[in-house]
């Protein structure tokens, strides 16, 4: 646009340049505003549900026969963060590798993602979990106990996967 | 007792009551203010402490007595200590002429609603009073030994000086119609719906307008402007002393919007006959909830412009303060000395 008015004596009109007009509209609009919908969501109260396409917490899948996990590696070896560590063993099961220890630091964790990405068994996924408190840094260092979450709760996210991955 | 001891224990009692009263009021403007926006804004604002976030204030100063007092090494500490009692001092002090309402007889003695509400200098000590708060300003800026507090000390100056002139000239009209200082009695002459508005409306602008520069209100607020000056004057101040800076600003407004409702608007006057006698205890709080209606209406406008409008620019300031109210002002005393001339 060329605009050659440069200055603000010749922008703007006599109306606009008495100011109270002006400042009189932008009351009203204010005033307007007022009685519109808020949008606040009252946290602990009205929660955010999120779809399965959310990146939450990473969680190991707990299926009936044990963790799906056969403690390949591949996460911790992909983690960008360097946040999970995993020792493998050997069980009389038909799949014989499983995970002795399995421990992701919670304030390592990026929420990337990868982890579930390079999974080939599908048994790491990101939940709908986001308030993940800790009072202490060793208590954000969650093992398998804490992270075994039923297949059941996760049916969101292993059908989001299912589709998109 | 000699009659001057029973003056003082009146006046005494008076200003315990008004202090309480002018503190309280703050703090509740203070809610206010968050919640306002907040709506403007489209959020709900603070709502957790007490019933409707009610409570918030008193949580906002408590938290303030328990914050650390951090003072600069370089800082002229008498005047940084001194620089917010001049503020909170001040913006109180004004309280004393101010009345909230006409009197109550007891006994053959009448008691009026307020410390010297019928003094004949009200309107002049309300004037002379908010330009000392500048000091205020400008001391904390000067005395914190930081630019961009200095910054904001001199702005606050500059904006003193030229709004002070027009805010008094345009005070002038009205003084003309009502020929007194006293505010009791610039008052009672707006019986009726006879307020000064509708006499004095260029008047009344370019005093709503000065009022504004001189509560450091946005559009005016330049000396605190936060995203240019960190925090203007108060940069450095933290704590209750921040506190009381903060308490001032607010106590300043609803100082600002008692004097417009006292000069323009009918102060107390109830505008319809009640039926309640002249003296009686009742009539005189339903003259006090009269007043406190309109001065609460006119702390909600204070609110309201500040979320929305923007600040205005130094220069523009400047212009607008010397170029377009001083010669308005100048205008309206002119129009108002002719329509005396003419119809008086």
């Amino acid at each position: 646009m060329n605009n050659t008015k440069n200055t603000e004596a010749e922008r703007l009109n006599f109306m606009e340049k008495l100011y109270l007009p002006e400042i009189a509209k932008g009351l009203g609009l204010t005033m307007k505003y007022m009685f519109k919908p808020k949008f606040t969501r009252q946290y602990p109260e009205e929660r955010f549900e999120p779809t399965g396409s959310y990146r939450g917490r990473p969680v190991l899948v707990d299926t009936t026969g044990g963790e799906r996990c056969v403690a390949c590696g591949l996460c911790s070896r992909v983690c960008p963060a360097l946040a999970i560590e995993v020792q493998a063993s050997e069980t009389e099961r038909e799949k014989e590798r499983y995970p002795v220890k399995f421990e992701i630091n919670m304030l390592r964790c990026i929420f990337c993602g990868f982890c579930e990405e390079v999974c080939p068994e599908e048994a790491i996924v990101m939940s709908k979990e986001y308030d993940i408190v800790f009072t202490s840094q060793e208590e954000a260092i969650l093992g398998k106990e804490d992270l075994l979450v039923p297949e059941e709760q996760l049916q969101d996210r292993l059908e989001y996967l299912a589709e998109y991955k | 007792m000699p009659e001057i001891g029973w003056i003082l224990v009146e006046a005494g009692v008076k200003a315990v009551f008004i202090v309480i009263l002018i503190l309280s009021a703050a703090a509740v403007s203070v809610y206010a203010e968050r919640r306002v926006s907040a709506i403007i804004q489209l959020r709900l604002g603070p709502n957790r402490v007490g019933p409707f976030g009610l409570l918030q204030p008193i949580a906002d100063v408590f938290k303030l007595f328990w914050k650390e007092d951090v003072v600069p090494k370089a800082a002229d500490m008498g005047f940084h200590r001194l620089a917010p009692v001049i503020s909170l001092g001040i913006a109180i002090a004004v309280y004393a002429v101010i009345p909230f309402a006409h009197y109550i007889e007891i006994g053959g003695t009448k008691y009026y609603f307020g410390i010297a509400p019928n003094v004949n200098i009200g309107l002049l000590y309300i004037l002379a009073m908010t330009s000392v708060s500048v000091y205020g300003i400008t001391l904390a800026g000067w005395s914190s030994n930081n630019k961009y507090s200095l910054f904001g000390g001199l702005r606050s100056s500059a904006q003193m000086i030229s709004y002070e002139l027009s805010m008094g000239l345009s005070l002038i009209g009205v003084l003309m119609i009502t020929g007194t200082l006293s505010l009791n009695e610039i008052v009672l002459q707006q019986s009726g719906w006879g307020w000064n508005v509708f006499v004095q409306p260029l008047g009344f602008i370019i005093f709503l307008v000065s009022s504004f520069a001189e509560t450091n209100r946005t559009p005016f607020d330049l000396p605190e402007a936060e995203p240019e000056l960190v925090g203007g004057f108060n940069t450095e101040y933290s704590g209750m002393k921040f506190g009381m800076f903060f308490l001032a600003e607010y106590a300043n407004m609803a100082t600002a919007s008692a004097f417009i409702v006292l000069v323009y608007f009918g102060g107390w006057q109830i505008p319809f006959d009640i039926g309640l006698g002249a003296g009686s205890i009742a009539l005189a709080l339903v003259q006090f909830a009269w007043f406190l209606a309109k001065v609460i209406f006119f702390i909600l406008f204070f609110i309201w412009v500040r979320w929305t409008v923007p600040r205005f620019r130094y220069d523009q300031l400047m212009n607008l303060g010397w170029k377009v109210l001083l010669p308005l002002a100048i205008l309206n005393i002119v129009i108002t000395g002719v329509w005396i001339m003419i119809f008086g």
